[in-house]
């Protein structure tokens, strides 16, 4: 019985030792291996935002293809590729941090791109911070991300209270046209309990208080309800100038699909995501019709640049390149945005260091086909607009602001369900 | 709050949309519910993959409507498929947990749970999906009720009729009813009980099946929304208790309606979270009960 | 060797393997403070799930409620918690050294507490349902309380909260959580067992073998429930609101009550390793981590079928665990006297 005994012993040290050992196969990564630079993104591949995820993974792609099809990055005279290091996140913010440390700690890597979605840059942010590592990213608008005094932190986006705040002050305008006073139109809120969605609450709930609007529904929808029916029931009976919907793609397409169902009324709908929840194909054009839809981006716009040329060019080389896409989410475009930052800043700091690195960053001052890049001081883009859409005729047609306005904005909403 | 109730009060019409809405969703709750109902009773399974059948029922719809079908031709599809799948999974798994204690059913079940979702987000990816009937609405008056929902309601009461006979007079319906009363007994008399339980099981699958037909034109479908519609199906069972087919079919009803008035009044954030407590006082209440009888017996 | 010299030579060993690897293996303090998490969680559980045979799917919630409380403590020794979650992040902390250390430590205990006189409080309601029942009584407490955290704007509601920053050097912050959570597991284990061997310890094992029994014996079955289940609440508590620190951004669904996730690892872990055994759970979660580790970064987007399938094995094929099948193989090992005749025809009487 004996060696049973020290046999156990040792499978439990063996056991003890594999779980800390056997870990660490992996060797770490240099952060720039022979002609390859090498940066790095934990990104949602699995879970709950791996759609949007798997978009942003693209646009990477397409951005470090296009530049190392196109003569690489060139540092002190030599010219070098760039690589990403992926890991998938699952969508869960802890892990994400976990991954930021993996990716610094055990893979060398120096230069990052951000994961997707508010919530988990909001988890990264403060360790690249602590490394004090170069992040640009391109999925976290929230605000609070840039009030934190973040050095290392750039984004190419618009922030989050901009995503509805403009169809605060369409309504207004719309308003006084038609002789009301602004401060009498009634907002109606439905929000997803995210951190995303809540930011983009607080932007609307900030420019209606601006206008002295009343806010008659303030609803906050649960990540995993499909059926809002409560909450337009609401709509129904307090008869709101505007409702705002926010949610992802997977709360467009229940407020769109119940929008047609019940018939809602309301004279101005705005809400986000709807591009990525395809709404028009799913519900119709017909039903969809007057819908505002905000988007960082849109292959309409009339941005340019040497590597992509123009916005419809990057959006028909985008779908030559990735199959299944029939329109191309602005997710993918601010991703490979930030790939074109980093070339960029490689380029004019010369050289691999990351305080360098960092400066020439923030010194960015470009225009892209995704539109300028400019950083503030926080570090978020204050060069590029958000624009609002509206679905008109199945179309989206941007409607404001003005300068990149391609039609005017139609009001009432005339849906036909 | 309470300018949410004043609203109920002012407009009356409101209150009885909702009342509508609530108990036309409840239909399929009951469905889904009626199956649980029926593998809890008569195996002593507790299927904690109940909601993720339901989903998987309706990828099923999804991927008929890509395929051109009408999604309500899909329901026999849903059904007849995920009849074989439940048989399939009765033999593996089942089986092997129908003697054991009932907690060993409720994480092997969670297993099979976690296997579906992340096989259908392989599959499918975890955007939402719908399956289109393109019913339109119907008005009345001030209510605006979408057609599917009554057609779901009306699919669902065929299915459950057609199940109570089923139950009643066919022979396997018999069989079924006599294992859950006494499955050695039953056993004895010659029923071959192994194949009662996995006729049980593929056709508690086969009814979500066709549920999950239901939900995918009525509301939307993603890998993971599973899990609402499992904790659904827990509460009504319980606060039923078990073989109360009747008191299924109202539990089922009524919490189709308490979420709808949950949520207009607490506001939509709180609408699960309000489902979730009626759960746990159900529970409470039974463990009451339970309390009152210990005391009778002493 | 005698099986306290077993267990003392394999606290040796854990406390050797967890003192080395930081220093081995820097870069994987952090993957391993989690898995010390892990076996802190299957420990914990195990104590009523196995020991007591109430298999309770909620222990998340004193995790997630222990994790709340610290940030509120953090937070609130420095700023107004109302208004700085209003602001959603967008009020920089900037804590002194002294003020996060205190916070820290403050947060941990706070933390630790409150779970436990939550479980306290939901302990004699919850611990009087039975089987199946306590376990979705539980599962169901979990999604409320995750529910009613998102919906409660005081914590920030879903747009969470985020944590102080650790004021020392970059990697220095992993480790100090690393050193917490491995204190904690060892502590919570070292408690465990000895707690099991008290008289305390045959009762919940009384109650799990037959509880109207032992009711009729004189134990005060419910007093005992609910102390034995304030235990793993105590220590589930400090773990969340050690968690929480190292995540560094909290919020409600994914990190502080993930009831599908860590929720069901840790029974899973459990089992794995040989439900109601002293040393099962602790092996379970170190080959579950280990698996989950190898899966995800080899098998990417079949991790989760991976873990499904582990799981379903597990339960199905496996059901006493690694250590429960050899403590069935060789009783005299894991200090049990067993009357080899008496077994036999209790077998005998199980089978027919």
């Amino acid at each position: 019985m004996h060696f049973v005994k020290t046999e156990l012993r040792a499978a439990a040290i063996a056991a003890a030792l594999t779980a800390s050992l056997g870990l660490a196969a992996a060797p770490a990564e240099a952060k720039v291996d022979g002609d390859t630079i090498i940066l790095g993104s934990a990104i949602s591949l699995t879970g709950k935002y791996s759609t949007n995820g798997i978009h942003a993974q693209n646009g990477y792609e397409l951005g470090v293809k296009m530049i190392n099809d196109n003569g690489g990055v060139t540092v002190g005279g030599k010219s070098y590729k760039f690589k990403v290091v992926y890991y998938d996140d699952e969508s869960t913010p802890a892990r994400g941090a976990q991954l930021a440390e993996r990716l610094i700690n055990q893979d060398g890597v120096k230069y990052m791109l951000g994961p997707y979605s508010s919530g988990l840059t909001k988890a990264i942010a403060p360790v690249t911070e602590k490394y004090k590592i170069p992040m640009v990213e391109a999925e976290g608008a929230s605000r609070s991300l840039f009030t934190q005094g973040y050095r290392y932190l750039f984004a190419v986006l618009s922030t989050s209270e901009q995503y509805l705040a403009s169809s605060i002050a369409l309504a207004a305008e719309i308003a006084e046209q038609n002789g009301k006073k602004a401060s009498d139109v009634k907002v109606a809120m439905a929000f997803e309990n995210d951190p995303f969605s809540l930011d983009v609450r607080a932007g609307v709930v900030e420019d209606a208080a601006k206008y002295d609007m009343k806010i008659v529904i303030d609803d906050k929808l649960p990540r995993d309800l499909s059926d809002m029916t409560s909450t337009l029931t609401k709509v129904k009976a307090l008869k709101p100038d505007l409702l705002v919907v926010s949610g992802h793609s997977k709360g467009a397409a229940t407020a769109g699909r119940q929008i047609s169902e019940l018939k809602i009324s309301t004279p101005m709908i705005a809400m986000t995501h709807c591009e990525a929840a395809k709404v028009v194909e799913k519900y119709g054009a017909d039903a969809m019709e007057g819908l505002l839809c905000p988007t960082q981006w849109a292959e309409t716009l009339s941005y340019k640049d040497d590597l992509f040329g123009t916005a419809a060019e990057y959006d028909a080389l985008f779908k030559k390149t990735f199959e299944g896409y029939k329109t191309v989410p602005y997710q993918s475009a601010q991703a490979t945005a930030a790939v074109m930052v980093w070339k960029d800043a490689f380029e004019r700091a010369n050289s691999f260091d990351t305080e360098a690195l960092r400066d020439a960053i923030a010194d960015t001052n470009m225009t892209t086909f995704y539109g300028g890049i400019k950083f503030s001081p926080e570090g978020n883009n204050i060069a590029k607009p958000m624009v609002l859409r509206q679905i008109q005729d199945g179309e989206y047609k941007v409607v404001a602001p003005v300068k990149w306005a391609s039609s005017k904005a139609r009001h009432p909403r005339q849906p036909k369900y | 709050m309470l300018d949410n109730i004043s609203i109920l009060f002012q407009a009356p019409i409101f209150a009885v949309d909702l009342l509508v809405q609530g108990l036309l969703i409840g239909g399929i709750f009951v469905l889904a519910a009626y199956g649980l109902a029926l593998v809890w009773g008569v195996m002593n399974v507790k299927n904690l993959a109940q909601g993720d059948m339901v989903i998987l029922g309706g990828y099923v719809a999804y991927q008929c409507t890509l395929w051109g079908m009408h999604p309500i031709i899909a329901l026999p599809i849903a059904f007849m498929l995920l009849f074989a799948l439940g048989w399939g999974i009765y033999a593996t798994i089942i089986r092997r947990v129908v003697d054991r204690d009932m907690f060993t059913s409720l994480l092997a079940t969670f297993g099979l749970s976690l296997l579906i979702q992340q096989a259908l987000n392989l599959r499918f990816g975890p955007e939402v999906k719908i399956a289109e009937s393109g019913f339109g609405t119907l008005d009345f008056g001030d209510l605006t009720i979408p057609a599917i929902r009554f057609v779901g309601l009306g699919l669902a009461a065929v299915l459950a009729v057609g199940l109570v006979l089923f139950m009643r007079n066919s022979r396997m319906g018999q069989a079924i009813r006599a294992t859950a009363q006494d499955p050695r007994a039953a056993r004895v008399l010659g029923i071959n009980t192994d194949r009662v339980y996995a006729f049980t099981y593929a056709l508690n699958a086969a009814i979500c099946g066709a549920a999950g037909v239901l939900v995918a034109m009525i509301w939307n479908i993603q890998p993971f929304y599973g899990i609402v519609h499992s904790i659904r199906a827990f509460i009504i069972v319980t606060a039923a208790g078990l073989g109360n087919l009747p008191g299924v079919v109202v539990a089922g009803f009524g919490l189709g309606v308490w979420e709808n008035y949950s949520g207009f009044i607490f506001g939509a954030e709180f609408a699960v979270a309000a489902v979730v407590i009626v759960l746990v006082l159900v529970l409470m209440v039974r463990l009451f009960q339970m309390y009152r009888v210990r005391q009778v017996v002493r | 060797m005698s099986p306290r010299k077993l267990d003392l030579s394999i606290y040796g060993a854990l406390i050797a393997a967890g003192i080395l690897v930081p220093l081995l293996a820097p870069a994987f303090t952090s993957q391993m403070a989690v898995l010390w998490l892990m076996v802190l969680m299957a420990v914990t559980w195990d104590m009523t799930g196995g020991q007591m045979g109430y298999n309770s799917l909620g222990n998340i919630t004193f995790f997630g409620i222990g994790m709340y409380a610290s940030a509120v403590v953090q937070i609130g020794l420095v700023y107004d918690v109302a208004e700085y979650t209003s602001a959603f992040g967008a009020i920089k902390v900037d804590f002194t050294e002294d003020q996060y250390w205190t916070g820290l430590f403050l947060g941990i205990g706070f933390g630790g507490v409150m779970a436990t006189i939550f479980a306290m409080i939901v302990g004699p309601f919850m611990l009087g349902l039975r089987g199946p029942y306590f376990a979705i009584g539980t599962l169901g407490l979990a999604v409320a309380v995750a529910e009613m955290v998102s919906g409660w704007r005081y914590v920030g509601g879903g747009s969470g909260i985020s944590m102080p920053v650790f004021p020392g050097a970059a990697g220095t912050g992993s480790l100090v959580f690393y050193i917490l959570l491995f204190a904690l597991a060892i502590l919570s284990h070292l408690v465990v067992r000895a707690v099991l061997k008290t008289r305390f310890g045959l009762a919940i094992n009384a109650i799990r073998d037959d509880e109207d029994k032992a009711e009729a014996m004189g134990i005060h079955t419910t007093r005992y429930k609910v102390i034995a289940w304030m235990i793993p609440a105590f220590f589930m508590g400090m773990a969340g609101a050690v968690f929480g620190n190292m995540s560094g951004f909290i919020e409600p669904l994914e990190v502080a009550f993930p009831t599908a996730t860590f929720g069901i690892f840790m029974v899973a872990m459990a089992l794995l390793g040989g439900k109601g055994t002293i040393w099962g759970p602790v092996l379970g979660a170190i080959l579950f981590h280990i698996i989950k580790e190898v899966t995800w970064t080899h098998l990417l987007g079949w991790q989760w079928v991976a873990l499904g399938a582990i799981i379903i094995i597990n339960i199905v094929y496996f059901q006493q665990g690694i250590l429960g099948w050899a403590q069935d193989r060789w009783p005299a090992l894991f200090g049990l006297t067993v009357d080899e005749r008496m077994t036999r025809t209790g077998q005998a009487e199980a089978a027919e």
